[in-house]
């Protein structure tokens, strides 16, 4: 490895499609309260253009989490490593907006207040907070609820705000950890919805890194698929969804992709299932 | 809701306690005619005599300074110590027993060890009432900082807060409903505390309610009334200042139950 890298040291830094985010050989283990240490993620690499729409879709516990909170900068890898840009990721920052499983709003702030404070941490003038928080509201049809307080409202509208903070900071990247998991099934339809929306609207390139463990989620959404085996998490496979956007759940493709990718992760679950049995 | 309507269901129920309680009173009284319990006639007529004169308000007067200024005292040091207890591990380890042990003790046993060193004066009282209500407001500061969702925190991470940025703008006020909460606490303390040491420490300049309270065994609807004057003002900052707070704090963030 040290030998290739020296090799290609040379070239310019900046190619034109140089990926936006690298996992190279990341592992990523976690001791557990008996004192046993799992190994979450085990040699994953994969690579995210710029730009690019891809879902880590994989059974619970495969260690999904784990690789976002390192792409996040939330969490250090046990070893490998995880870049962005080719310049590896030491922390968090708003250059990678991250939704959360929960909406993770601040409660003492009202919708308005946790989208302006997201704006205030990236430095955008005092005068101009207000008018760019409810623009950011108002594109995701809550500008009628600048003012509630979020234990006002569903986990659906709570989540539409929190979507709302994380594009307010015009990201490069936004990690999305299952962030549909919690909403009932009409809310979350209406959030991919709105999420493909946003994604294909941006005026700059956004790449979007989003955590599932739901085929059809992750048919409907991504540009590529990523699939990780059972426990420890490692790549089985890949696939590449060419529909045309925006795309809906009876979609003739989205539904074949749906069936070929639901077959292999039930196998993956089998062996996690037999793993767990002590076979 | 309205206004008024709001009074009648907040104050309705403690106010007809009162009410009842008095009343039981002044039937006790009529019954025992004794000069151990006077009526509750006699009572107020001693509490607006001593307004009148100005021995209970000057007294109320002087105690509620020594209580603010103890109270203050508390809270600056309390909390300036548990933010260091909860920024450091090993200071948290080895100092928070301490002020365990301090919060357990009952703090008018520090009174003699402060007559000892600053006499019979009021700076013993005001010393016991400190050493009564800081470790409240420390514990509180120290529990309510690592009670902060670790959610919370991770958000305001990503959106690129760190350093001094991450706590004003995520956990301060995350840890606020749980720091007014030893605050209210706090109070409670204080003000015991500095009622038993004004109880003992009777200084011949500064009356204060608590040394009306020890002088007053041989007039019994004076020593009522100075106690009356105790207890209200006790509840009135409790309720009307701290319950108050506290609702608005827990309101917002959508903490209380609707009844």
């Amino acid at each position: 490895m040290a030998e290739i890298a020296s090799d290609l040291s040379h070239l310019p830094a900046a190619r034109p499609r140089s990926p936006k985010l690298s996992v190279r050989n990341l592992v990523k283990t976690r001791a557990t309260a008996a004192g046993a240490t799992i190994t979450a993620v085990d040699r994953v690499s994969f690579d995210v253009a710029v730009g690019e729409f891809i879902c880590l879709l994989g059974p619970s516990g495969c260690g999904k989490t784990s690789i976002l909170n390192v792409l996040a900068g939330l969490d250090r890898p046990t070893s490998g490593e995880a870049l962005i840009d080719g310049r590896p990721i030491t922390g968090p920052g708003p250059d990678r907006a991250v939704l959360f499983q929960e909406p993770a709003l601040f409660p003492w702030l009202s919708v308005l207040g946790n989208v302006e404070l997201a704006l205030r941490l990236v430095g955008v003038p005092e005068v101009e907070r207000r008018g760019r928080a409810m623009a950011w509201l108002e594109n995701v049809s809550m500008g009628r609820f600048a003012s509630a307080q979020p234990h006002e409202l569903s986990e659906g509208m709570r989540q539409r705000a929190a979507l709302a903070r994380a594009l307010a900071c015009e990201p490069d990247v936004l990690l999305a950890d299952e962030p549909f998991g919690a909403l009932d099934a009409q809310a979350r339809e209406l959030l991919q919805e709105e999420l493909q929306r946003v994604w294909t609207e941006r005026e700059a390139p956004m790449t979007l890194v989003f955590v599932t463990h739901n085929v059809r989620e992750a048919a409907l959404l991504a540009d590529r698929i990523v699939v990780m085996s059972a426990a420890p998490g490692r790549l089985v496979e890949e696939q590449r969804m060419h529909a045309p956007r925006p795309r809906h759940l009876d979609d003739a493709l989205v539904s074949r992709v749906v069936s070929d990718i639901h077959e292999s992760l039930m196998q993956e679950v089998d062996k996690g299932v037999a793993r767990e049995m002590g076979d | 809701m309205s206004r008024a309507r709001w009074a009648t269901r907040e104050l309705g129920p403690p106010l007809a306690g009162v009410a009842g309680l008095i009343v039981v009173w002044a039937v006790v009284a009529a019954l025992t005619t004794s000069r151990a319990l006077p009526s509750p006639l006699d009572v107020w007529n001693a509490l607006r005599h001593g307004v009148a004169d100005g021995t209970i308000s000057r007294a109320a007067g002087k105690t509620l300074i020594r209580l603010a200024f103890s109270f203050g005292v508390s809270i600056l040091v309390g909390t300036a110590l548990g933010a260091g207890l909860a920024l450091n591990e090993f200071a948290r380890r080895s100092i928070r027993p301490l002020v365990v042990a301090l919060q357990i003790a009952p703090s008018i046993a520090l009174l003699p060890l402060a007559i000892v060193w600053f006499g019979f004066t009021e700076r013993s009282v005001v010393f016991v009432a400190i050493a009564g209500a800081f470790p409240s407001v420390t514990l509180a500061t120290v529990a309510s900082f690592r009670q902060v969702p670790p959610l919370l925190i991770r958000a305001g991470r990503t959106l690129g807060a760190h350093g001094w940025d991450l706590y004003r703008s995520v956990i301060f006020p995350a840890a606020l409903p749980g720091y007014m909460g030893g605050l209210q606490q706090a109070w409670g303390f204080a003000w015991k505390a500095l009622l038993a040491g004004e109880l003992i420490v009777g200084t011949a300049r500064a009356t204060g309610l608590g040394q009306i309270l020890a002088r007053s065994q041989q007039d019994v609807p004076a020593l009522l009334a100075a106690l009356a004057v105790v207890v209200v003002i006790g509840v009135a900052v409790d309720y009307l200042v701290f319950g108050q707070l506290d609702r608005k704090i827990r309101g917002r963030r959508g903490l209380l139950l609707e009844t």
